[in-house]
């Protein structure tokens, strides 16, 4: 089976697409070494906690992919109850949801529109979680000033 | 109707291929299973649990010998619980064979493909009735589908009946020619408009190639992809995630992908075969009346009529296990309080032995303490308690004056408060430690027993010198009979722990007693070697006998009277332990 052919060419059309209409307030672009690792800036959406920050994301093709999701993490450090320490995300298409039919596009859509809404209820951080559905109004404010504080350096 | 016919010749033709294929991996045999389990003919039928219990002989002269000692090992055996479940052992090719049978019976009545019938018993646990009642609802029948994750057979575009039609098949590509045909269909009828029709590309979209329409393929979702493309998405579900009866279509649609396009599509025999062994497992656990041989490397299933606290035994490696729960069987405890006594035994008890020898709890806020020098003043270390008191009575330091290394406050209130709560709970402890280490006891006896018996039949064939074959049976039923009383005192243990004393649970006690005296005494004539003895052959027998129905006899008693207990409420519980 030719699948590494297959797969690269997958890779390259999603890439090429990336940068040819890339979507709006993402930025990702392929490392110069390796095709499979994305450097990605995603802006914080407008109206959330996250408005005006600029967060750096880490997203690996493993060899799997496109059968196996994408590894995407963010480098930045955030606060968000679907996000723990590590910048690990909590999101079902990263895991059990995952489909072949998804994109890189699509997943770093849907971890855009995470921050517009953050699920406390399904967790991954329990400190940030209770936090958040305790008094969400001090939840938001520390998000705010955590991008205030880490995700306004380039 | 072309679609009638069709789907008779689909479950027919399944159920050929599964005789023929029995051995070999071939292409459209679902199961080809690795190794036929061999086993009596009278396994395959179905077996009152009573004539299962007939002890292991070799086979051949079962019969002579059942007769001889059938009194007294159906006195062992005829405890009310199991006496009229009824339940067949199957084997791997029995499971699928069962499996296509349930299939078809359906079938039969609702006419759809067997792979969509497949689908459908899954979503119901293979619960039939279940599945009719609810496809007879005619206003929720699309509801059904939907929550089965089908496509609606009822609901496909009228071209559709068509199209499956022969006329047109000779026309499909190979890997349509049978259920796929219809897919690809409405994928033209549904994705595309007709007038495209003559498209001889396609553009996958995992892959991104583009390639001739007939290196395509799709359930009836309509979603396409290229047969590469869906090879390695299969395979990677079956063997990274080990899903089977419940892998969707990739286009992140929910329909389920059926077996036989799984089986149409992978070529690679390791895949297939790890398939057809989701396939099976899904279709044994999901079944309220069927459980797993607990057996190691066993692989047969038992099935039986309905779900009930029963003693079944496989007829392969002859492990007795209940049916509800499918732990071994547990008799007299109920499922319930096994569960929790093994979750106890499991949580406590190794530690607990340590803990209870070597610490001692803070008598202010309990936290368990280990002395490992100093003087007797302590002071806990817990944070929130920092309470100060003396190791040796356990009373409160501050009223041990400059005399109190003798630690002459024993009888003080306070301290005598102190350690009447820490008696208690130590009190617990040993209770329960009580129990557990006589359980423990018959646990690991039950296991050196296993080595007993395979002396006892070396004696056996030794003692042929000078008795015949049937007449040294006797060793072999004293042992099955060693065995079912250890087991049935094992669980006697954590039966009593939960027991709340009555009178009743004296009697109780007095019937495991006596079970365990006597059990002790059989399981010495056994350790015993025969020839070592004054006495002559036939007057030990004698006594092995004797002391084997005497065993059986107290066996019954014991079992009977707390199945006597269950049915009059005798027994109340501490749910507290």
């Amino acid at each position: 089976m030719n699948d590494n052919g297959a797969l690269t060419k997958r890779i390259v059309k999603e890439s090429a697409r990336l940068l040819q209409e890339p979507v709006p307030g993402i930025s990702a672009s392929p490392d110069e070494h390796n095709a499979r690792y994305f450097k990605v800036v995603i802006d914080g959406p407008g109206e959330s906690p996250y408005e005006g920050g600029k967060f750096k994301v880490e997203l690996f093709l493993p060899d799997e992919y496109p059968m196996a999701p994408p590894k995407v993490r963010f480098m930045t450090k955030l606060y968000h109850p679907n996000i723990d320490k590590l910048g690990r995300i909590c999101l079902d298409i990263l895991k059990e949801k995952w489909s072949p039919a998804l994109q890189i596009r699509t997943v770093l859509l849907s971890i855009q529109a995470l921050l517009s809404a953050p699920n406390p209820d399904d967790f991954l951080d329990a400190d940030v979680a209770e936090k958040w559905k305790a008094d969400e109004k001090g939840a938001k404010a520390i998000a705010r000033d955590w991008t205030q504080k880490y995700a306004h350096e380039h | 109707m072309a679609d009638d016919d069709q789907f008779d010749i689909d479950t027919d033709s399944e159920i050929d291929d599964d005789d023929e294929n029995e051995e070999s991996d071939d292409d459209t045999g679902f199961f080809p299973i690795d190794e036929p389990v061999v086993y009596s003919s009278q396994s395959s039928t179905t077996t009152s649990s009573a004539a299962a219990q007939i002890p292991k002989q070799t086979k051949g002269t079962s019969e002579q010998s059942g007769n001889k000692y059938s009194t007294s090992i159906n006195a062992s055996n005829n405890h009310p619980q199991d006496n009229n479940f009824e339940y067949v052992v199957l084997s791997q090719d029995d499971i699928v064979k069962y499996m296509v049978e349930c299939i078809k019976e359906v079938n039969e009545v609702i006419k759809l493909p067997s792979t969509t019938v497949r689908l459908l018993l899954h979503h119901f646990r293979w619960d039939k009735e279940k599945l009719m009642e609810r496809f007879y609802d005619p206003n929720h029948q699309d509801e059904l589908f939907r929550q089965a994750h089908i496509v609606n057979p009822f609901k496909r575009p009228h071209l559709q009946t068509q199209i499956s039609s022969s006329s047109h098949r000779s026309t499909r590509r190979q890997i349509s020619s049978s259920s796929l045909s219809p897919s690809s269909a409405s994928i033209t009828t549904t994705t595309t408009t007709n007038p495209l029709r003559p498209l001889t590309e396609q553009t996958c979209l995992i892959c991104c190639s583009t390639k001739p329409i007939n290196d395509m393929a799709g359930l009836e979702c309509g979603h396409t992809f290229c047969i590469i493309c869906w090879q390695q998405y299969l395979t990677y579900k079956i063997m990274h995630e080990g899903i089977g009866q419940t892998i969707p279509c990739p286009a992140k649609c929910d329909i389920l992908v059926d077996d036989r396009t799984v089986l149409r599509l992978i070529e690679d025999s390791d895949v297939r075969r790890k398939y057809q062994h989701l396939i099976t497992n899904s279709f044994v656990e999901c079944n309220r009346n069927m459980r797993w041989c607990p057996g190691t490397n066993c692989t047969n299933a038992i099935k039986a009529p309905y779900c009930d606290v029963a003693m079944v035994t496989c007829t392969t490696c002859k492990t007795s296990f209940c049916f509800q729960c499918g732990q071994n069987w547990h008799e007299p405890i109920k499922c319930k309080w096994l569960k929790k006594w093994q979750k106890k035994c499991h949580d406590d008890s190794e530690t607990s032995n340590w803990i209870a020898a070597n610490t001692k709890e803070c008598p202010k806020c309990h936290a368990t303490i280990e002395k490992n020098g100093g003087c007797n003043h302590l002071i806990c270390k817990n944070q929130s308690c920092k309470y100060e008191f003396c190791w040796v009575c356990l009373g409160a330091w501050e009223p041990h004056g400059s005399s109190w290394y003798n630690c002459n406050r024993f009888n003080e209130d306070d301290a005598k408060k102190a350690r009447d709560e820490q008696d208690r709970s130590r009190s617990a402890l040993q209770r329960y430690l009580h129990y557990y280490k006589r359980y423990h006891n018959h646990h690991e006896s039950l296991r050196l027993e296993n080595k007993l018996l395979e002396q006892v039949q070396k004696r056996m064939e030794s003692m042929q010198q000078q008795m015949s074959w049937i007449e040294v049976q006797f060793l072999q039923i004293a042992c099955d009979v060693l065995r079912q009383c250890r087991q049935t005192l094992m669980y006697t243990y954590p039966f009593a722990f939960y027991l709340k004393r009555n009178n009743h649970s004296i009697i109780f006690e007095q019937n495991q007693a006596d079970l365990e005296h006597s059990t002790e005494e059989l399981s010495g004539y056994l350790e015993r070697d025969f020839s070592q003895t004054n006495a002559s052959l036939t007057e030990m027998k004698q006594k092995v006998q004797d002391k084997y129905r005497y065993c059986s006899t107290r066996r019954k008693v014991l079992l009977d009277h707390v199945a006597e207990g269950y049915e009059c409420d005798y027994w109340e519980y501490n749910e507290g332990f």
